[in-house]
């Protein structure tokens, strides 16, 4: 309630601004709007998704050049070089994006260096682009047969554009491509595993973030009215990475805030610094320098978390309402073989971790696959959940060839898996991390979820997600953080996140380890009684109280091979077994 | 061969190391619990236990890799909460990781001088001679001296990172899984070593799954069950202890049914 | 073009490639020892050209002040953490190097006038004021952080890159200087002739570069370094220390770029951002070695060099956006051959 009075009051402030403040002040707002505008997609690429660029100016620039030569050469009407503008960034940021996103994280932001000083080089040195001295006389935009001339009338149409993006951001990361998106940071094991098509995701965040910087270009060439290379130099992108960083790189308003922040201490030092040091030049960024240093050692989420303990209501989450349910797969017939793998080898260089492993997974039962340290389980695990596939041998999962599939794909077919170290996102509801399980059964996308036309889906899987919620007994804890919670119900919301998946077998990874005796029973009450529902459970277990209680039937491995399978009284009473795990008696 | 330390007090206590209260957690979770041990000079002290059990988690906590609560006492005096690996191994105390953690791309030679690194730091540029005491231990790794560390063998490798651990002529030698993943004649040879080298008067914390193994060579025991001591002993009691084997394999409990 | 301009082009970028090749084998070292992508690597050249230029027109070089600043600001910061945990043993040395040794420096150069030294000890005291920047920015900027993701590691490293450009706005002002050549000396090659300056630039190159295969072969400190590379938590139970060996490796960094700065001095004019672009040349080699493998970052960095020089001659006006471009196409190569191995969040 309070929050909604600041946010209007914020929104009338506004509107209010540029009828009484002096024109400096005005120009300095449309600066600050313009630069929150590619800070909003710097907050979704960095503080969002994980990634970083220091080559959002040359996206602006592209924006700005796009316009401005259409407009001047060609006499296009500014309304079609936007969205020429946006199509060459779209084109451009794409394909950098698919050149470095597969490798690791930190080949972006120094391929998007590289880039960033050739296309200021590449501005210019060509003649068509005006060189060094860039293009003047672009024409004003014309809004209605309205012409947005002065400062003060482009204030309007920038603020506007910044508050819409603002919205659409917020929607977009209150959807399923958005928990998407913020799974990312957590590593891409979790989210691939859950069918988030990782790359993918990092792409388009990518791209969107390209776009916004473009939009701000396409304004800032037609507030300007002249443009040349200089603003949109390396320098330039690094500062649009210290205003998020500063500001509060995981909060959408820590963009503005960080924008008017930056933008208005430089103003400040500019005028004062070259007085000071009795010389002048960009003295600033001696400082914006050691305050980045500052915030990055001290706190890491920026100042906009200090602002925001004076609004002391936080963030809403999303709720559950009535929906219709889910389609759900069909349950295959208990004891038909879900899981069939047949000599299954996997070797790391000269290594042979797992050595012609043969066994199958029926439908509502639990296997257990037991062995001493370092037998392979863990590679065994690996290898049939797509996450590092087999050397050779065949999987079968419900009659379908699946040894080559990746982790995403397994999940589409109904093979959901859990975590040894508990992979939830901390700052997310329970509910919502039970949604990232359902991603694959929902079709929206990023364009659906910014306009908000996608609600009836987003409410079918939030129910679905409180459904497993509610079956796996966690109903109190709905909208609890994540973070809040005991480990033994964390391990717990990471089943219900795999049952959200509607799989027909689940793949658990040490599921009670470290947890307590009560936490444990209440774990085995659990799969006891998702087995009795069909569903087929294959589990890799340190304790023994625990998989003899439960296991229906136990695969003992050792030096990567099967030593031996059958009930759990048979294995515990194998003198091979016993030896494995207690040593040779000489 | 004399791989103590070059001037052995009197007076030394025979108390090496001791442990009171120990606790270790990641994050949330508690991976061992109020763990009490002591190993005296000269002994060879080992910590059995199903995998999972909190062994690795121990030596960890020992060594200063993992922030830990409790009392670590080694030699009559605490160790500080700075949890500085290199004073510890400056003190006189070595781990020989699970994961041997060799410095793959170069000889073994070379891995087994920076095994000295510390005490060559500090004036001892004796390591050639360490080098020998530790060739006269593990004569293969004198075969394989200028070969890379990445090209040795599971065994070769285990002996690699113990004469690497030796090279830093410990006062407390902390080994962490040597069986692991090797076949059992080269873990006989292994074990064998671990017991020739109580000769010359180092201290050993020696952590296993392979119980038999362990407490044939050890001169006392603890058993280490989901993160507590279940079970102490002198290790020919153990041997013998129908409780050790239970908590491998888990007769005793039974969840739920 | 004719022969011998092909051969004056060679000349000139394997000139430049040596300084590249030097700057690129720091930032492998810097980078896999410490995770830090080192952008700050080529204000180390500018620093260490303009300190040069400045002792010899007889001004007090304004990296002095640096040096002296970071050396009270480390001594305040270990003092206060000292006084805390009551263990003052390691003071004396902390002060005598952060404090003592600037302090008498400064003293020095107030009494005698730099202009009046020969060259080797100007060129001493250059490497004296600006190395011991590169342990003491590793020290307060990278240190109390040294766990945190590449990602943060590499957002400090531009903010110290900024930070150092400001400081060498401040320090020498915005006009470009160079020094007078170190030797008059050229060599007749057929028709080309070599100027001595050029050869002194790549035979320094090569004796540094052999001098560091040295260090890390057959030294200590330097396998010390090299295993931190491999295998931190081996490292560290051998007793070697990550902030030693990021000192050390810092420091390495620092004497590189310091080291290259003098070389070229007096062939290239610098002004106080020039080192960047510098560096940054020394980064794309880095990056063909995929920051990884040193022999092929050098050769890399060697051909960086050479494509520079010969597109000065084709296009001189895009010869930075090829050199840059250039990056794109090696990524794409890495990215088709290298399998991407999962991070711990």
């Amino acid at each position: 309630m309070k929050n909604l009075i600041f946010l209007w009051a914020f929104i009338v402030a506004l509107a209010l601004g540029p009828l009484v403040l002096p024109e400096f002040y005005v120009t300095l707002l449309n600066y600050i709007g313009l630069y929150a505008i590619v800070s909003l997609g710097l907050v979704l690429l960095t503080g969002v998704g994980g990634l970083t660029s220091f080559g959002q100016a040359a996206f602006v620039g592209l924006g700005a050049y796009t316009t401005a030569y259409l407009t001047t050469v060609h006499d296009v009407s500014p309304w079609l070089t936007l969205p020429a503008g946006l199509a060459v960034t779209a084109v451009i940021a794409l394909s950098i994006g698919l050149i470095t996103l597969r490798l690791s994280g930190h080949f972006l932001p120094l391929g998007t260096i590289a880039w960033g000083i050739s296309l200021y080089y590449l501005f210019g040195n060509i003649d068509a682009l005006g060189g060094y001295t860039g293009i003047s006389g672009i024409p004003a935009l014309q809004l209605f047969g309205f012409e947005l001339k002065s400062g003060r009338e482009f204030y309007y149409l920038i603020w506007a554009i910044l508050l819409v993006l603002m919205v659409a951001t917020r929607n977009l990361l209150d959807s399923r491509e958005g928990r998407a998106i913020r799974a990312l940071k957590g590593g891409s094991l979790m989210a691939e595993s859950m069918g988030v098509n990782t790359p993918r995701s990092k792409i388009v965040i990518f791209v969107i973030a390209a776009l916004y910087a473009c939009l701000s270009g396409w304004l800032y060439a037609h507030l300007q009215r002249f443009i040349n290379p200089t603003p949109f130099s390396l320098t330039q992108g690094i500062e649009y990475l210290f205003m998020v960083v500063v500001g509060g790189v995981g909060h959408v308003w820590g963009a503005i805030f960080g924008a008017g922040l930056i933008t208005l201490l430089k103003q400040w030092l500019q005028d004062w610094l070259p007085q000071l040091l009795g010389q002048s030049g960009n003295f600033e960024m001696i400082v914006f320098g050691l305050m980045m240093i500052l915030v990055l050692h001290r706190s890491r989420d920026g100042m906009w978390p200090i602002v925001q303990r004076c609004f002391p209501e936080r963030a809403v989450r999303p709720r559950v309402a009535e929906a219709e349910p889910l389609p759900r797969r069909a349950v295959p017939p208990a004891g038909s073989v879900l899981l069939k793998i047949s000599n299954a080898t996997k070797r790391f260089g000269g290594l042979v971790a797992n050595d012609r492993m043969s066994f199958d997974v029926h439908a509502a039962e639990v296997m257990a696959l037991i062995g001493p340290n370092g037998a392979g389980k863990t590679t065994m695990f690996n290898g049939v959940s797509g996450v590092d596939p087999l050397t050779s041998g065949e999987i079968v999962f419900c009659g379908e060839r699946v040894e080559r599939l990746e982790a995403h794909e397994m999940a589409q077919r109904g093979m959901c898996r859990t975590f040894q170290h508990v992979r939830l996102i901390p700052t997310m509801s329970v509910l919502e991390n039970v949604a990232i399980g359902a991603h694959l059964r929902g079709r929206k996308n990023f364009v659906h979820a910014a306009c908000r036309t996608e609600r009836d889906e987003e409410a079918r899987l939030l129910h679905e997600a409180a459904l497993q919620i509610e079956r796996c007994g966690l109903a109190e804890h709905l909208y609890d953080v994540a973070s809040s919670l005991p480990l033994g119900k964390q391990r717990i919301v990471e089943i219900a996140r795999a049952l959200a998946a509607d799989p027909c077998l689940l793949l658990l990874d040490e599921p009670a380890a470290g947890l307590r005796y009560l936490e444990k029973k209440a774990l085995a009450d659990l799969l006891r009684r998702l087995r009795d529902e069909g569903m087929g459970i294959l589990l890799v277990e340190h304790d023994m109280d625990f998989v003899m209680g439960l296991a229906d039937r136990v695969v003992v491995i050792e030096f990567g091979q099967k030593l031996a399978e059958g009930l759990p009284e048979e294995v515990q009473r194998n003198p091979a077994v016993l030896e494995a795990y207690l040593g040779g008696i000489e | 061969m004399n791989l103590s330390l070059d001037s052995v007090d009197p007076e030394e206590k025979p108390l090496v190391l001791e442990v009171r209260d120990l606790s270790v957690s990641y994050g949330k979770v508690e991976a061992v619990h109020h763990i009490n041990l002591k190993i005296n000079k000269g002994e060879i002290v080992t910590v059995i236990g199903p995998n999972g059990a909190g062994k690795t988690t121990l030596l960890c906590a020992l060594m200063g890799l993992q922030p830990a609560c409790g009392e670590i006492i080694y030699f009559g005096k605490t160790q500080g909460a700075d949890r500085r690996v290199e004073k510890r191994v400056r003190q006189g105390m070595t781990l020989v990781p699970e994961k041997r953690e060799l410095f793959g791309e170069m000889s073994v030679r070379d891995n087994l001088l920076l095994g000295a690194f510390d005490r060559y730091r500090v004036g001892h540029r004796d390591a050639l001679e360490t080098m020998d005491q530790v060739f006269d231990i593990f004569p293969r790794l004198q075969e394989r001296c200028e070969q890379m560390a990445s090209t040795l063998s599971g065994g070769e490798r285990q002996m690699l990172a113990m004469g690497r651990a030796l090279m830093a002529k410990p006062k407390l030698l902390m080994l962490d899984e040597p069986s692991l993943g090797l076949a059992p004649l080269i873990i006989k040879e292994i074990f064998h070593t671990v017991a020739e080298l109580k000769k010359t008067g180092v201290s050993i914390l020696l952590v296993e799954q392979n119980a038999r193994a362990a407490l044939q060579v050890a001169d006392y025991g603890y058993v280490l069950e989901t993160g507590e001591i279940s079970l102490e002993g002198p290790s020919r009691d153990l041997v013998n202890d129908k409780r050790v084997i239970e908590s491998y394999l888990g007769l005793s409990v039974r969840h739920g049914s | 073009m004719d022969f011998q301009i092909a051969l004056l082009l060679a000349q000139d970028g394997i000139t430049n490639g040596a300084i590249y090749a030097l700057l690129a084998l720091a930032l492998v070292l810097v980078f896999t020892v410490t995770r830090v992508i080192f952008i700050p690597q080529g204000e180390f050249v500018a620093y260490g050209a303009l300190t040069l230029v400045s002792l010899q027109s007889g001004k007090v070089p304004g990296t002095l002040w640096l040096l002296l600043g970071l050396g009270m600001v480390i001594t305040l910061v270990d003092l206060s953490r000292a006084v805390r945990a009551r263990k003052l043993r390691r003071m004396p040395s902390v002060i005598l190097f952060n404090c003592v040794m600037p302090l008498l420096l400064a003293g020095l150069l107030s009494v005698v006038s730099p202009a009046t030294f020969s060259l080797p000890v100007q060129v001493f005291i250059t490497l004296i004021l600006v190395v011991p920047l590169g342990p003491m920015i590793y020290r307060l900027a990278f240190q109390p952080i040294a766990e945190a993701s590449v990602l943060v590691l590499l957002i400090v490293s531009v903010a110290v890159h900024v930070t150092l450009t400001g400081l060498g706005l401040f320090f020498f002002g915005a006009e470009g200087s160079r020094t007078p050549v170190f030797t008059e000396t050229s060599f007749a090659i057929g028709e080309a002739s070599l100027p001595g300056q050029a050869l002194l630039v790549i035979v320094s190159s090569l004796i540094l570069i052999v001098a560091l295969y040295f260090l890390f072969e057959r030294t200590i400190y330097g396998k010390a370094l090299r295993a931190t590379a491999m295998n931190r938590t081996g490292a560290r139970l051998m007793g070697i220390s990550s902030s030693m060996a990021g000192m050390l490796s810092f420091a390495l960094a620092g004497l590189i770029g310091t080291f290259s700065g003098i070389l070229i001095s007096p062939i290239t004019t610098l002004y106080y951002d020039s080192g960047f672009l510098i560096g940054l040349k020394g980064f794309v080699g880095a990056i063909i070695g995929g920051l990884a493998s040193y022999p092929v970052a050098a050769i890399g960095a060697l051909l960086v060099g050479l494509l520079e020089s010969y597109s000065s001659f084709w296009a001189s006006a895009f010869k930075e956006v090829i050199v840059f471009t250039l990056i794109i196409p090696v990524l794409l190569w890495r990215s088709l051959t290298t399998r991407h191995v999962e991070e711990e969040p």
